[in-house]
């Protein structure tokens, strides 16, 4: 069985207490709706069942997870592992909101095999919380953190949000170090950006708010690059840090191109060729699964070997170690240099980019303009 | 059985915009049962989609109907679209002159505008007999009694018997067939006489070639005719004729009076001018129809391709589109900034707008086109007289003895209370003060000469600010006077970007060119590095603005295994970057080149 390609799960989990101001991922605060979504969940999942891929990775995302309660919680596990065959050293994540966090819930996941966290804190201070209109405070984050670790949880990841409006470099820097001291394994650190949709955008539209500058953002980011990594971990992400052997191998996955399988509302799968996604309303994924008459996915696409070149080149550009060359020599036959060699000089001039004998990647410089280097692979 | 030259009338609609011409063009084809209201898209004589969305017409149309009148007799009536835009100014007058009489539109809430005004003394010079329409009385703001006082005051006519009716709600239709029956008078050219027939527009078809648009004024046309083009003396064997009904359709014969098309094998819509007489090559008229003049462009622009290698492309489209627009020229340029392009030429800025949009529409052509100029009369140094169109191609100041620009005369109706605004502003654009006339108590014409560069800037924009749209415009070319002008440079990172240049009056230099950078500093995206933008007088600088440098450009979040969403993210940024063009190292979007004019 060996020679069978493994392959990474997405499970998604559409529903929030409530929305977070700067939010404009697939959830909704209709709890209502959540049995009716589960049934229809597992119907897509055991469709499945069939699948002879083992799977490397799982990673259950949302909206929050834990919304769930410790049954469904179970429920949902329990259906992953009727329905593939989970490899035995998987990475399995779950993500979680500090305030729906019980020990009970802690210990289904534990009890589960769910191995790894992934804790939204997004701010250390309290003010900034409910800037972004975040339903927790710091005590009940470092509250679900130590549960958590009590309990046997070793492998954490906590997000970090900067750029928020009120945030200054020195209360970023401040936030940054509180949090080093609970010596989470992995940490993600986003630039916080505004979509059109959520309150933030609305906000900043009618003058309500102000982002710090660009020039306070971007030292808050090589300030968070200089700091984690002086205590030891690794930035091998554009937002993303961790110890060594501690990096996200599902998010990996995306970044690598690599196949995976999306289950729920809105979720996306990558097989073979085809890119395609799942209804993102939830009673339209919910109709789509049990109507036969109904459109099943919202979105189906038919790689061509350009665009899986192109993909390769700026998801794998996302990885700080860059894409290899040879990785790319024996996926498409073709030398990198004889596909983009305009492409790769042009941006090693202006210093974005780097060339090794192994690999290209985004240099520190190239860190701050990376979609100016992604879009040199699009066509 | 034709219907006898007694029953036909020739007559057109003047309407200023929006005050209904194509409404009750459609009801007048709706009650003589020429179009069904199924038949009809909306506005069916306004073709070109940008017509509609605009809500103007740019080519002339015409349009063939049977009315039986309450005497019992069928009548042939021709409707002739008159452009409604002062661009079009000639092609008016052609229409008009193909007509004996025309409907004078006016909106019962509006009154009388500059426009129509400037039609309607086209209409009299052209001996037509005038029918005042008062259209819009069902709305609430309808003052018609007001608007009939403007009528006789303003253009002298008698409006006591002008009607009143609602286009929209369909009132008053039958009254203005009527009045068209009874008020205008028939042709009265004889069939005997040799042919002489009026070309009002023309069309090119890509089977029949360029398709001659007249009105017969003498004589008679019929195909295995052979036919003489007065202004050129070509030749060419008319293979078919007909009328409008309001599509195509052919006919034996075209008849002294009647209005109708021509197809004769004609290659371009070049020997189909407007303006023009078709005679009988055998039996040719002695004289020409009056008032023919080719079209002069005045407004002159670059036009580039985004994308060097859509040269072909461009040049393709441009040929298309003169295939059926006799009065836009063009001609291959080079600039160092923009590399191959074409010089065009446009009778006024809408006409220039609207090639611009076809060309980017139809045609899907990414485009940069450079700021308008007029053509400059320069006298050099050294005796010789020079036109310049482009100001790449300005001699070096030290070279030039002096230098003439042409001037129209502009004239604005407007409400009194803006009359002040409205005199500054004239003022400020080197208006020279004629006239100021009342119409009635609330609204006067005010009469300037102007430079035509200041109308082609940003004139009609700003004069629409200060009267909030209340104010409206005609001008007419006057002559070239002498100016003191200078040519200023913009150079960005250093580097002159010649599509940048304009010509403007060396007092106003300082500030327009202070403008200029400021705005450009506002659409040249921030680059990698820091950029000068500067603006310069010969060696001289006069005005300076920096870019700073991009700070970051970067997607942080992941969406998880959304690619697509990533993909298009940047898709839409190289979108934008794919409409900028490399000057050096610096990049700038197409429309920093348009936003050089356009400035409040």
């Amino acid at each position: 069985m060996s020679d069978i390609k493994d392959l990474s799960i997405y499970i998604h989990i559409p529903f929030c207490l409530k929305k977070c101001f700067y939010c404009d991922f697939n959830s909704y605060p209709y709890l209502d709706m959540v049995d009716d979504y589960l049934d229809a969940l597992f119907f897509e999942i055991r469709r499945y069942k069939d699948l002879k891929r083992p799977i490397k990775t799982l990673y259950i995302g949302g909206g929050t997870p834990t919304v769930l309660n410790e049954k469904r919680l179970y429920q949902l596990i329990d259906t992953l592992y009727k329905n593939f065959k989970i490899i035995k050293d998987a990475e399995f994540t779950v993500e979680a909101n500090p305030e729906t966090m019980t020990k009970e819930k802690i210990k289904v996941l534990k009890r589960t095999g769910v191995n790894r966290l992934s804790l939204g804190l997004q701010t250390y201070d309290d003010e900034l919380l409910k800037v972004l209109g975040r339903i927790h405070n710091v005590k009940k984050f470092e509250q679900a953190f130590f549960e958590a670790k009590e309990l046997g949880f070793e492998n954490i990841n906590v997000d970090l949000i900067f750029g928020i409006p009120g945030q200054t470099k020195e209360k970023f820097e401040n936030e940054l170090k509180k949090l080093i001291k609970l010596e989470p394994t992995h940490i993600s650190c986003y630039s916080l950006s505004l979509e059109e949709g959520t309150v933030l955008y609305e906000e900043k539209k009618r003058g309500a708010i102000k982002l710090p500058d660009e020039d306070e953002e971007r030292c808050m980011y090589h300030t968070a690059k200089k700091l984690l990594e002086k205590e030891g971990y690794v930035h091998y992400e554009i937002s993303n840090f961790a110890k060594p052997g501690k990096e996200c191998r599902h998010n990996i996955t995306y970044w690598k191109c690599e196949e995976y399988l999306g289950f729920g509302a809105g979720a996306h799968s990558f097989i073979g060729n085809l890119r395609f996604s799942n209804k993102r309303g939830i009673r339209e994924y919910i109709e789509s699964l049990y109507n036969r008459d109904s459109i099943r996915y919202d979105e189906i696409h038919i790689l061509n070997i350009e665009e899986k070149m192109s993909e390769f080149m700026f998801m794998g550009l996302r990885m700080l170690k860059g894409v290899s060359k040879d990785e790319f020599k024996s996926r498409f036959n073709r030398d990198i240099k004889e596909i983009f060699s305009i492409q790769i000089e042009q941006l090693k001039e202006q210093g974005l980019i780097f060339e090794d004998d192994q690999s290209i990647g985004l240099t520190t410089k190239g860190l701050d303009f990376a979609n100016l280097v992604f879009m040199e692979f699009i066509k | 059985m034709p219907i006898p030259q007694e029953r036909i009338r020739n007559f057109c609609i003047i309407a200023h915009i929006d005050h209904g011409k194509s409404t009750l063009a459609d009801r007048l084809l709706e009650y003589t049962g020429t179009i069904s209201q199924r038949e009809m898209k909306e506005q069916i004589l306004d073709r070109m989609d940008i017509e509609r969305e605009r809500g103007i017409t740019i080519k002339a149309q015409a349009v063939r109907m049977i009315y039986k009148a309450e005497d019992g007799l069928e009548y042939l009536l021709n409707l002739i679209d008159t452009p409604g835009h002062v661009d079009f100014n000639y092609e008016v007058s052609r229409s008009l002159a193909a007509c004996e009489g025309a409907l004078l539109v006016v909106d019962a809430t509006q009154g009388i505008e500059a426009q129509t005004l400037a039609n309607t003394y086209l209409a009299l010079e052209h001996n037509l007999e005038i029918i005042p329409v008062i259209n819009k009385i069902d709305l609430p703001s309808a003052h018609p009694e007001e608007v009939k006082k403007e009528i006789e005051e303003v253009i002298g006519l008698p409006a006591d018997d002008a009607l009143l009716i609602s286009a929209k709600e369909g009132i008053g239709i039958k009254e203005v067939l009527e009045a068209v029956v009874k008020r205008i008078p028939s042709p009265k050219g004889s069939e005997e006489e040799p042919l002489r027939a009026l070309i009002f527009d023309s069309l090119y078809d890509s089977y029949k070639g360029a398709i001659a648009f007249v009105r017969v004024m003498e004589g008679n046309i019929k195909p295995g005719q052979t036919i003489k083009m007065m202004s050129t003396g070509k030749t060419f064997l008319v293979t078919e004729v007909g009328i409008f009904s309001p599509d195509m359709a052919s006919t034996d014969c075209l008849r002294a009076g009647e209005v109708g098309y021509v197809v004769a094998g004609i290659k371009n819509v070049k020997d189909t001018r407007v303006g023009d007489t078709i005679t009988d090559a055998e039996r040719p008229a002695q004289n020409p129809l009056p008032g023919y003049k080719k079209a002069v462009p005045m407004v002159f622009a670059g036009m580039y391709p985004a994308d060097g290698e859509d040269y072909e492309k461009l040049k393709e489209a441009l040929e298309k589109l003169q295939l059926n627009d006799a009065a836009l020229y063009f001609e291959p340029e080079t600039s160092a900034a923009l590399g191959f392009g074409f010089r065009c030429g446009f009778l006024g800025l809408l006409h220039m707008e609207i090639i611009q949009e076809r060309l980017e529409r139809e045609y899907g052509i990414n485009m940069i086109t450079t700021a308008p100029s007029v053509v400059y009369k320069i006298k050099r140094t050294d005796g010789e007289e020079i036109m310049v169109d482009n100001p790449t191609n300005f001699p070096d100041p030290s070279k030039i003895e002096y230098i003439e620009e042409p001037y129209v005369e502009a004239q604005i109706m407007l409400p009194t209370e803006y009359v002040g605004p409205v005199m500054e502003l004239c003022q400020d654009k080197r208006g020279i003060f004629k006239d100021m006339q009342y119409i009635n108590e609330k609204r006067v014409i005010l009469r300037y000469h102007m430079p035509l560069l200041e109308i082609i800037y940003d004139f009609f924009d700003q004069l629409k600010s200060r009267t909030r749209g209340y104010a409206s415009l005609d001008y007419e070319f006057i002559g070239y006077f002498k100016s003191d002008l200078c040519k200023v440079d913009i150079l960005v990172n250093g580097e002159v970007v010649d599509a940048l240049s304009f010509i403007v009056h060396k007092d106003k230099a300082y500030y327009r060119a202070r403008q200029i950078v400021e705005k450009l500093k506002e659409v040249i995206p921030r680059q990698l590095f820091e950029i000068p933008i500067q603006a310069a007088i010969g060696g001289r600088i006069i005005a300076r603005e920096n870019i700073k440098a991009l700070r970051k450009n970067v997607l942080a979040k992941c969406y998880g295994g959304d690619v697509t969403r990533k993909k298009k993210l940047l898709e839409k940024q190289k979108e934008g970057k794919k409409r900028m063009k490399q000057f050096g190292k610096v990049e700038i979007p197409q429309e920093a080149f348009m936003s050089v004019l356009k400035m409040e």
